[in-house]
């Protein structure tokens, strides 16, 4: 039976045109105005501005990504080129951070240790989110068994020690970009699987949904045309934190050198490399920087992913 | 409530059951042959195939893992490839290590966190607050591997505070040994305060706008009555549920400054045994902190309904 409350607020026409022709381009018409109406895009949008510092975080990551991008067009001198007569320099107009104790360029290893700690992050979060998000929209809305046995799966995953858990694999597997990549990518499976089925599953009942399912929608168009739009904003919220969060692990990785092979940058080798070999002492400048960099990208991230469920209104406990 | 204890524990065998398989499978069935490792790669492909077999390396995994199981029980869990260590032995000296940085990080932690967030929730949006509640974001951007070699740099390096790198066992040189645990103890703090305080203080605010919280005020008691009587307990829930989450975060940080302080924890030889593949070692430690872990969070998980009896009846 349709749900009489919903009609209404979509009107009679549409209602009439659905009674008749429960075809697809009527069905379109109502679900649009069932969907728009009770979530109050209105609303949201009328919510104070996102702030300045909301924007100069955004400034500082998309900075940090398109330096990491265009490296290779940047006049730097090759991060693994070692300048024997500029060993340990400070900062100067030939390096504008100052070179290492081997005489590598240092802005050089940063913007390309850049590289290695977004593409961990961001690509292993897409894993984590095409993989868990998927299943999680697909068992939040089916339920059943499916749901029950995947859900209990996530349960006994999240219960292990993630990082133990990739120290193991990596030192076993092996410790190229890729494969931290996929190892990180699977391990947030889990967690972005439970973020997503439980909002999928808060979706499931909602009135816009019952009344697609009583206008004769096919359950992937349910799901993807229905709950898939209203899960994104927190798969994209928790998506955004979690990317901080595969971000440390790297660069843990990296510290405790078992991230990518020397002499292949990562801000986590060369805030290692700053804090070994009485570097501490002679060069302090070559942890400094990646220390800077690091601590600004996960602060501008945290602030991003913190407003943006502010905006969306998302509570914690959904975790 | 003996009916969701009884359902726990069936959770927390599957679980400790299902972890025990994948470390046993790790070893097993990623490339790298055990007795390359041992007799290195240019030995003969005779010598190889003799320890293969006395490693028992040639029967049914399922009876591998039986064998590998029952020895675990007995407390045994092999020795080092490279210096013939047992790992009974690494693990017997490691885990105090880990318990001490845990145990001070962690007190530290509730020493800041508890009486700020009390002092800020009761006027929140305040300058105070608002200092505070942004600080401590700044904190949770400062995972241990970047803090660690910064306050190395400024306590150690410059003020000579601190020892930078050094251990000296508790019952050994009590006074010694906490003066050297004090910076890595910091070090692995800061997230952990972050979330602590803005977690306290949320919780805190909504509870002072309860109705037995106005019941009270009207009564005439102290702030410092209501804050500590009436506030704290019923606020304290999540925070407890946060402190057990907050040990997997802890393992980590423990890796990272156990490896800068060259601290012979369990993180320090699980990170050595790794770079050195040393198979057995990295079985033994993950077993055991990941066993630890379950446990841990089994335990709280049990407090937690004695503190509040809502949780059985979801």
């Amino acid at each position: 039976m349709p749900d009489d409350r919903e009609l209404k607020q979509t009107g009679n026409s549409a209602r009439l045109v659905a009674d008749r022709f429960p075809g697809t381009a009527a069905l379109d018409e109502l679900v649009t105005a069932v969907e728009t109406e009770p979530m109050g895009a209105d609303d949201v949008l009328a919510k104070k501005p996102l702030g300045l510092l909301f924007w100069l975080a955004v400034g500082w990551v998309g900075l940090i990504v398109i330096l990491a991008i265009i490296a290779n067009l940047l006049p730097l001198p090759n991060p693994d080129f070692q300048n024997y007569n500029a060993l340990n320099a400070p900062p100067s107009i030939h390096h504008l951070l100052g070179t290492d104790d081997l005489g590598r360029d240092l802005l050089s290893r940063v913007i390309y240790g850049a590289r290695v700690s977004l593409i961990v992050g961001f690509v292993s979060v897409a894993i984590g989110l095409l993989v868990g998000g998927t299943l999680g929209l697909i068992s939040g809305y089916k339920g059943g068994v499916l749901d029950v046995s995947l859900n209990a799966g996530a349960f006994v995953l999240l219960a292990f020690p993630a990082i133990v858990a990739v120290i193991a694999i990596v030192a076993f597997w092996g410790q190229t970009l890729w494969k931290i990549t996929l190892i990180l990518g699977v391990a947030v499976i889990p967690l972005l699987y439970r973020v997503v089925r439980a909002s999928s599953l808060s979706f499931s009942n909602r009135d816009f949904v019952i009344a697609a399912k009583t206008m004769g929608a096919s359950t992937s168009r349910i799901i993807f045309r229905e709950i898939l739009p209203n899960v994104i904003p927190v798969a994209v919220t928790f998506g955004l934190l979690t990317v901080a969060g595969v971000i440390v692990i790297e660069g843990s990785l990296a510290f405790l050198g078992l991230s990518v092979p020397l002499p292949t940058p990562s801000w986590g080798n060369i805030i290692e490399e700053g804090a070994s070999n009485g570097n501490l002492q002679t060069n302090p400048y070559i942890m400094l920087w990646p220390v800077i960099t690091m601590f600004l990208l996960l602060l501008s991230i945290n602030l991003i992913g913190d407003r943006l469920r502010q905006r969306f209104d998302i509570r914690e406990s959904l975790i | 409530m003996v009916k969701y204890f009884f359902r726990r524990l069936i959770q927390l065998a599957v679980v400790a059951f299902i972890i025990s398989v994948l470390i046993f499978l790790l070893v097993h069935l990623l490339p790298g042959n055990p007795a390359t490792v041992i007799l290195g790669p240019n030995d003969t492909a005779h010598n190889q195939a003799v320890l293969f077999k006395q490693l028992g390396l040639n029967k049914p995994l399922f009876q591998q893992y039986l064998t590998w199981l029952g020895s675990v029980f007995h407390g045994n869990f092999g020795q080092s490839y490279l210096n013939h260590e047992s790992v009974t032995h690494i693990i017997a000296t490691g885990w105090p290590i880990d318990l001490e940085l845990i145990i001070i990080s962690q007190v530290v932690a509730f020493a800041v966190a508890i009486p700020l967030a009390l002092f800020t929730s009761r006027r929140p949006n305040r300058p105070i607050d608002n200092v505070s509640t942004t600080g401590t974001f700044g904190l949770l951007a400062l995972p241990p591997f970047v803090i660690a070699p910064v306050m190395v740099a400024v306590f150690a390096v410059s003020l000579h505070w601190f020892p930078a790198t050094g251990y000296v066992p508790f019952t050994q040189a009590p006074a010694t040994n906490l003066h050297d645990m004090i910076l890595p103890s910091l070090a692995i703090t800061a997230g952990s305060i972050a979330v602590y305080y803005r977690l306290f203080r949320s919780d805190l605010i909504s509870t002072l706008q309860e109705d037995f919280i106005t019941m009270a005020r009207s009564k005439g008691m102290s702030t410092r009555w209501i804050m500590w009587r009436h506030a704290f307990r019923p606020s304290s829930f999540s925070l407890l549920a946060a402190a057990g989450v907050n040990i997997g975060a802890l393992i980590g940080g423990l890796f990272i400054v156990e490896y800068l302080f060259a601290i012979n924890g369990l993180g320090y030889s699980l990170v050595l045994a790794v770079q050195q593949r040393d198979y057995l070692v990295v079985q033994g430690i993950s077993l055991v902190i990941a066993i630890v872990y379950v446990l841990l969070q089994f335990l709280i998980d049990f407090i937690f309904t004695m503190v509040d009896p809502r949780v059985t009846r979801e």
